[in-house]
């Protein structure tokens, strides 16, 4: 049979485009600084936020080697000039400092993040995850904090661990991803206004899922939120990243930075599911979001994985990477990109072999629809003493509509004659006539799309957890749906 | 089985259609009634998929002309699930394989758009697998089948075995096979046979798009249509496919040229 034209490429097109279900604004008061970086601003952020002197000097460091170095451009993206003096890099909602309790949080608030899925309040807060929700700069509230400290486990925003756990953060921050790691890194390292801090003592399995949930809200800020992740020896957790923003047709840069770090027999299951604000059709407004991610498996045994559903933002540049230093420790990567209209994505990961004996996995699934495009970049580095290491690698892209574009870039160093690499790649084209075999079976059109979308990617949801997985589903979904026509 | 009397289930008049501006069908006409089995046959390329492919509703090919009525209803309107929800039903000459979408799933969630048509309640996964292990042994498959993407990797044979597993799970009214017997060994072509007239009844009808009498012989036809050209040229009883079987279709050349020549009297003078 002849190969039937992709005729509903328009209608497959016109599917994945639907409107942002997230884009309101909460009208709130907020505490802005002054538009601009400089080395006041940095010392203003600090000072805000009460900082012990070694993490000005930390800022400060960042920022002078910030100034020596050089917007990335080795990415398969492309963006007018940001302009750095243009950014608000610190803004609170107007409220005295974090409260107590939640019945003090402004209602407006709660308001927001119940209306964002992220119910905060007694009643309603979800039973199985401890949230913290960051709006613009500053963590708002974190739930079942009592709950945890009972099992010596540690679970706020980045501002309060700089206060209340200063000698643990001192100790770590900085040592997974050093501030002049790159571009974006210093910056963050620089500004970096709020996130999560996690530590898990040793021996201990984290009694539930934590998660943050990052809002952006004002339309002239950026986002650098700064994320650590401890897990001592034997202790265990399992962390979900969730994060939305309003449409704003101006862009905003989100430069984070997170850190994991599993000493022996350790281990942490980060998860994301990322849906910036994307942009209109056109491509005009929408997140900007480079973000660097790393997590070091330093104890022996220990294990780091990665599992992201990008579904968002205008720019996506990524590269969740795991240094397996411990020997026979574990990094995976499970990743999901959808792009659609004018978004771009550049995502992948790094897998840094130090130890004998460390594995590595890498799944990833790009999915391109409308006028996007998305590349894979991925490095494997098997070092001298990697004895025995292994990696698995598979790399596959689906292109929807005759419009998209998909890469891959897969690197691989070697320094280890007996190392064994796989790698696989794939890329398919959800064709009219799949699409028609569904169809022709009572399956509606939109559903059809949905459960193709949903069977390339589902490798990777089995590996969210059950709460997320559910929520991608969901999301994928959205983003499918449309009229048919 | 013919009566008269049945009602009509599918009444196609005059439907031309083409793909990528190319006319391919050039006018079918063809009344199915409710207990008959027809037969198309014809040579390569003469139009039958494309007829089973419109009628289904492929976005590919585009009508120009004619009607469609199933059950009175104008069948061209509707978009192809919608037509599948009420009872049409297309066994696929070439079955598309769909990676990463459970064969399981697929099938519940098909069967479950048919019975909602039909105001039944839905099968939630305990009922469906009941459902499902008693219509495979219609076709005699393996369960295994089950747990595997929609056809990926599934042998010719196999492909058409779930071809007629979704036929048996959808109880169509009207259902079009396409070529289901190619490629099936004897046993498999027994198999399907079975189950195609243990799935037939005097409520519904097949049309069967067929070049081999073997499966005519399992099967027997109330009508044999040949297609040429886009075309029904010729309709008999079960004896004109023997005859088919006997002479070939060198007649056919002959019977379109003169065909061609009443309907497009001007070009046959420029060609003359
Ligand atoms: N999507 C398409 N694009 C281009 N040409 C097509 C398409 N579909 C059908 N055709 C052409 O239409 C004509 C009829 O094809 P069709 O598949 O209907 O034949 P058929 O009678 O089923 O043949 P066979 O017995 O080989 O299955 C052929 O010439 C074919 O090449
Ligand atoms: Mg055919």
């Amino acid at each position: 049979m002849p190969a039937a034209p992709m005729t509903s490429a328009a209608t497959v097109g016109d599917l994945v485009s639907q409107p942002y279900r997230y884009g309101f604004v909460t009208d709130i008061e907020t505490e802005k600084i002054a538009k601009g970086l400089s080395e006041d601003v940095v010392r203003l952020i600090s000072s805000k936020k009460e900082e012990p002197a070694f993490l000005l000097d930390f800022r400060l460091r960042a920022y002078r080697q910030w100034l020596q170095m050089e917007e990335p451009d080795w990415a398969a993206i492309g963006h007018p000039p940001i302009d750095y003096q243009n950014i608000i890099y610190y803004a609170a909602p107007k409220q005295q400092a974090k409260k107590a309790s939640l019945d003090e949080v402004d209602p407006k608030l709660l308001e927001t993040f119940e209306k964002l899925g992220i119910p905060l309040s007694e009643q309603k807060r979800l039973s199985n995850v401890a949230v913290d929700a960051v709006f613009d700069s500053v963590s708002i509230a974190t739930t079942y904090k009592e709950k945890l400290a009972e099992h010596g486990v540690i679970f706020c925003s980045i501002s309060e661990a700089v206060k209340d756990h200063a000698e643990l953060i001192e100790r770590y921050l900085g040592t997974v991803v050093p501030s002049n790691d790159n571009y974006f890194a210093a910056l963050n390292s620089a500004v970096f206004s709020d996130g999560s801090f996690v530590f898990i003592p040793k021996g201990v399995a984290c009694p539930m899922d934590l998660s943050t949930y990052f809002r952006i809200n004002s339309g002239d800020t950026g986002q650098f939120e700064r994320t650590l992740i401890v897990a001592e020896a034997g202790a265990s957790v399992s962390y979900l990243e969730g994060c939305t923003a309003p449409m704003f047709d101006t862009n905003q840069l989100h430069a984070a930075v997170v850190e994991l770090v599993t000493l022996e027999d350790a281990s942490i299951k980060y998860s994301t599911v990322q849906n910036w604000y994307a942009g209109d059709e056109n491509g005009v407004g929408g997140i900007y979001n480079f973000v660097t991610k790393r997590g070091q498996c330093r104890g022996d045994r220990s294990h780091i994985s990665w599992t992201q559903v990008e579904t968002g933002s205008a720019i996506t540049w990524k590269y969740p990477s795991c240094v397996l230093q411990g020997a026979d420790s574990i990094g995976e990567f499970y990743s999901v990109a959808l792009t659609n209209n004018r978004q771009q994505a550049d995502t992948g990961t790094k897998m840094i072999h130090v130890g004998p004996r460390t594995r590595s996995t890498i799944v990833s699934k790009g999915i391109s629809a409308g006028h996007s495009s998305n590349s894979y970049r991925g490095l494997v580095q098997i070092g001298p003493k990697a004895v025995g290491a292994r990696n698995y690698s598979q790399c596959d892209s689906m292109l929807i509509g005759d419009q998209a574009a998909a890469n891959t870039y897969p690197y691989i160093r070697s320094q280890q004659p007996d190392a064994r690499i796989e790698h696989e790649a794939s890329t398919c084209r959800m064709s009219a006539d799949q699409l028609f075999y569904l169809q022709s079976r009572g399956i509606g059109f939109e559903e059809a799309v949905s459960m193709m979308v949903s069977g390339f990617c589902r490798d990777v949801f089995n590996q969210l957890p059950m709460e997320f997985a559910a929520e991608a589903d969901k999301l994928l979904a959205l983003k499918l749906e449309g009229s048919v026509g | 089985m013919i009566r008269s009397d049945a009602p009509v289930l599918l009444e196609i008049r005059d439907l031309r259609a083409s793909v990528e501006e190319q006319p391919i069908l050039k006018g079918v006409s063809l009344t199915i009634r409710a207990g008959e089995i027809h037969a198309v046959m014809g040579r390569n390329g003469s139009g039958k998929s494309t007829l089973s492919k419109v009628l289904a509703g492929h976005p590919a090919y585009r009508v120009i002309g004619g009607s469609v009525l199933y059950r009175g209803e104008d069948l061209l309107a509707l978009e192809p699930e919608q037509r599948a929800r009420i009872g049409l039903f297309l066994g696929f000459q070439y079955p598309v394989e769909i990676p990463g979408v459970s064969n399981l799933e697929f099938l519940r969630v098909a069967t479950n758009a048919r019975r909602q048509q039909q105001g039944h309640d839905e099968l939630d996964t305990f009922a469906f697998e009941d459902l499902v292990h008693e219509r495979l042994k219609v076709v005699q498959m393996d369960p295994a089948f089950l747990e595997r993407s929609v056809n990926e990797g599934f042998s010719g044979g196999e492909k058409k075995r779930n071809e007629i597993l979704q036929m048996a799970l959808l109880e169509p009214l009207v259902a079009i096979l396409d070529e289901t017997d190619s490629g099936l060994d004897i046993d498999a072509l027994r198999i399907v046979a079975g189950g195609v007239n243990h799935l037939a009844s005097a409520d519904n009808a097949t049309l069967l798009i067929t070049h081999y009498q073997r499966l005519l012989d399992v099967i027997t036809p109330d009508y044999v249509h040949v297609m040429a050209a886009g075309r029904i040229l010729r309709t008999g009883g079960k004896e004109l496919a023997l005859e088919l079987e006997e002479s070939g279709y060198d007649w056919v050349d002959a019977e379109i040229e003169r065909l061609e020549a009443t309907l497009a009297p001007g070009i046959a003078l420029e060609v003359g």
